[in-house]
């Protein structure tokens, strides 16, 4: 079991050009890599200990600028070493994919639903990588940070009914 | 009843009698989608009794309700079923929008909410607030009986001079 502060470099080592920023803070390992070598990493974090996948998000640096505009952040924990990891895994713009951890964790599974469906992000090797919970008729990722705020218009689709018994009396009070 | 009931002293009584009797045992269908919904318990609940006011069945039924209360944010994925709800439900009918998120959308100006259940749907009484107070719902209540009391058979006649 790799102490926190020498997990880095070893694991560079092992995969040369993958990480690119690391740190250290208390319990707590930061790591920055290349999307298309993310999965390595995961994995090899996994055999360290760090058996459970808090969370699996994404964020699009559309304006905050950066490595790239989309990264997919997974957190990890540890519980035998009680410790966090957090991967943050870069995705160029034209084409954001990367390879799904469902074969590491069964709950990254509705997360990288999620991913895909408020930012676009393809997981390859999801079995089932459709929308989570925006309707399927909707266009677009509504996430994504060149997204109107207000919508393209889903919230104004809907037959409006009519009150059908006329109310002559007005309902003035 | 066609368009053209006169009125007179026999349907006014009547018309007094049956108002009376809709106002005062207007049976909601609870529509609580969110934090309005914890306030709609909380009027049905002991210290401000919605059942005082006639409201006394809740039913979670549409086709045994007449008062559809919506509270709470309606999103684009809910819109049909309260649509469809409220097409459920027989006539006379009437609908409180409870809250800031029912009535225009509230804080919620997103792709995702509808800015005001009025847009598709008749509404009634506007109840504000986030969340309204329990009294703030009752006062819609009472607005809504009152409002109910000055209905008449002609109300309820087929609307053709539209």
């Amino acid at each position: 079991m790799t102490p926190l502060d020498s997990l880095a470099p070893s694991l560079g080592a092992r995969f040369s050009g993958a990480i690119l920023e690391s740190s250290v803070k208390g319990r707590e390992i930061a790591l920055a890599v290349r999307g298309d070598r993310a999965i390595d990493i995961l994995a090899a974090l996994k055999e360290e200990g760090f058996n459970f996948l808090a969370d699996l998000t994404a964020v699009d640096n559309l304006y905050l600028g950066g490595t790239e505009r989309f990264a997919v952040v997974y957190h990890l924990l540890s519980h035998s070493r009680v410790e966090r990891a957090v991967v943050k895994a870069f995705l160029p713009e034209e084409r954001p994919s990367i390879a799904s951890a469902v074969p590491l964790w069964g709950t990254a599974d509705w997360q990288e639903r999620e991913a895909f469906d408020l930012y676009g992000i393809t997981f390859e090797g999801h079995p089932n990588l459709v929308r989570l919970m925006n309707p399927d008729y909707i266009e677009g990722h509504p996430l994504r940070k060149d997204y109107p705020r207000q919508g393209v218009g889903e919230r104004r689709h809907f037959p409006v009914i009519e009150r059908r018994i006329g109310t002559k009396s007005g309902g003035r009070l | 009843m066609t368009g053209d009931i006169r009125t007179n002293a026999l349907t006014t009584t009547l018309e007094a009698a049956v108002n009376w009797g809709r106002k005062n045992s207007l049976w909601p269908m609870p529509f609580g989608t969110a934090c309005c919904g914890i306030e709609l318990m909380a009027l049905l609940a002991a210290r401000t009794d919605l059942a005082r006011f006639g409201a006394e069945a809740i039913r979670f039924s549409p086709r045994q309700s007449d008062l559809l209360i919506v509270a709470g944010r309606i999103s684009i994925k809910m819109m049909p079923v309260l649509q469809r709800i409220y097409e459920q439900m027989p006539e006379p009918k009437w609908v409180i929008s409870m809250g800031a998120c029912a009535s225009s959308g509230g804080v919620f100006d997103t792709y995702s909410v509808i800015q005001g259940v009025d847009q598709f749907i008749p509404v009634d009484i506007y109840v504000p607030g986030c969340p309204p107070r329990p009294e703030g719902v009752l006062d819609g209540l009472l607005k809504l009986q009152r409002l109910v009391g000055k209905e008449s058979f002609s109300d309820y006649a087929p609307a053709v001079e539209r």
